[in-house]
């Protein structure tokens, strides 16, 4: 307990490091998820091909891999970058196309009868999209979403390899100089991250709440 | 695409358009690749000297050696954790409090913490040294982690399963365990098999954590190589190609078992009911 208090500052800030992780890297990943879903889903074939290789090569390789390539391999290539930067590309990276099949499996959740409904009363491509198959599918990629934002979120742990300090590599160092005091580290930590996670989840069952169709 | 219900089939004109997307679209694909390729070969990291290593007998082998610990690491883990998920996810299940709710705590902590944290604090616990010790670490983080999220596949595939069928076989005088075991898990599998699948191949990815407390395997061979020929890029490059590999062969064997066990025809009431009876019938008063 007491080297929970006396490094309250140190793993404050670790915390930080993982929050702030979370927050850039889950806008990031959205943005260059929703590409990707958009490249899959859309009428130009070569896009849907580099798209599909894309999201098969990123999901089967280890992030561990990744962030070997970004972190020791992008300086060799003459890419100067901070190490903050590295790993918030590799995480983008990976966890991308976990945000593309979360949407497209969103988007296939509705019923194709909504869409040839919109298509029938005479809504166009835009009309219909806008006005009944996104809003639903909002819905439906709400648990997908927050999955994939959990799983990255512990994903995050793994910068502590590579260079930050974030709660792990923290949790590692307090291990490493207060070994008699495991419990309490490995529950003091694990308790930011269950936090964290648990707050996601929440989220994501007030808005899927909200959402709902009476 | 054209076949989609949001569009009309598209006219000549839009053809056109996607042709001219498609021309730019390439060229743009063809110029990253080309910048990357570009860069590589700038550096000089196409040289032979860095790839060397991987047609050389002894490092094939010590990276063949490898492979083998990480696959037996993902085996036992994956075991371990299909033990532990049933356990907790019958648990999770439990008409009994006193079972449900340590069984829930436990679950959901197991999910929320990163395998890495259990990772490290396992090998911390053990005693913190290379070799033997590393690699339990590694597969009781596994084990611990996969166990948790197996549980709650355990438990939504049986939810998952109709209502009525536990009804008709509690309304038959069976107990709870013959209901469990002859008439939930056997359709419960099936309902689980993806989720079980891509589980799987998640363990299998996180195996490469073994790097971060030096546990044998296929990341730490590569950590050895590269140390040794200081060609990061192609040993990371060469471990990501198995990894893909072996990812993409457990995927389709995963597809074929599937199609062969669970089978693609849907039970619907009425296949069901017509034909599963007489079968299942029989198999319960044989295992009276």
């Amino acid at each position: 307990m007491q080297v929970l208090i006396d490094n309250a500052d140190i793993l404050f800030r670790a915390f930080g490091l993982t929050l702030l992780l979370v927050v850039v890297v889950s806008i990031l990943s959205l943005v260059f998820g929703t590409v990707l879903a958009a490249m899959r889903v859309g009428p130009i074939g070569v896009l849907n091909k580099a798209g599909a290789l894309y999201v098969t090569i990123f999901r089967n390789n280890p992030l561990l891999v990744l962030l070997l390539l970004v972190v020791f391999g992008l300086p060799k290539l003459g890419v100067q970058m901070s190490y903050f930067n590295m790993n918030v590309l590799a995480l983008t990276l990976y966890t991308s196309p976990f945000v593309c099949e979360a949407l497209r499996a969103g988007v296939n959740s509705i019923p194709i009868g909504q869409a040839e409904a919109a298509r029938s009363i005479g809504l166009t491509f835009s009309q219909s999209m806008t006005a009944v198959v996104l809003p639903q599918s909002f819905r439906a990629v709400v648990p997908p979403l927050a999955s994939v934002l959990i799983a990255m979120v512990k994903n995050t742990s793994l910068v502590s390899i590579f260079g930050l300090l974030d709660a792990t590599a923290r949790m590692k160092g307090l291990l490493n100089d207060h070994p008699s005091q495991l419990w309490w580290i490995f529950g003091g930590i694990a308790l930011g991250y269950v936090i964290i996670v648990e707050a996601i989840s929440l989220g994501a069952a007030l808005l899927e709440r909200r959402w709902r169709v009476a | 695409m054209a076949s989609s219900v949001l569009f009309d089939a598209p006219g000549p004109r839009t053809r056109a358009r996607h042709r001219l997307y498609t021309a730019i679209s390439s060229v743009i694909l063809a110029a990253i690749a080309g910048l990357v390729i570009w860069q590589l070969w700038r550096k000089d990291q196409f040289a032979y000297t860095y790839w060397e290593p991987f047609v050389t007998p002894d490092i094939v082998e010590l990276l063949v050696k490898g492979l083998g610990k990480t696959l037996l690491a993902a085996v036992v883990a994956i075991a371990g954790a299909l033990v532990w998920g049933v356990v907790f996810g019958v648990a999770k299940l439990s008409e009994h409090r006193v079972l449900r709710w340590p069984a829930w705590t436990v679950v959901e902590f197991f999910r929320a913490v990163p395998l890495l944290m259990l990772i490290i604090s396992t090998w911390f616990f053990i005693g913190p040294e290379p070799g033997p010790h590393a690699y339990w670490a590694l597969v009781i983080g596994l084990v611990l982690y996969n166990g948790a999220v197996f549980a709650e596949i355990f438990r939504a595939g049986i939810n998952a399963v109709d209502r009525g069928q536990s009804e008709a076989a509690y309304a038959l005088g069976m107990r709870k365990t013959m209901v469990m075991r002859l008439i939930l898990i056997p359709q419960a599998i099936k309902i689980m098999l993806p989720a079980f699948i891509s589980q799987t191949i998640v363990a299998l990815k996180d195996t490469s954590l073994g790097y971060a407390i030096l546990a044998p395997g296929l990341t730490y061979e590569g950590k050895i190589i590269f140390g040794t020929f200081r060609n990061t890029i192609q040993t990371a490059l060469v471990i990501a190609a198995i990894y893909i590999l072996v990812n993409l062969l457990l995927s389709w064997l995963a597809t074929k078992a599937q199609r062969r066990f669970a089978g693609e025809h849907k039970l619907d009431i009425v296949g069901g009911v017509v034909q599963s009876q007489p079968a299942g019938g029989a198999a319960g008063a044989r295992g009276l």
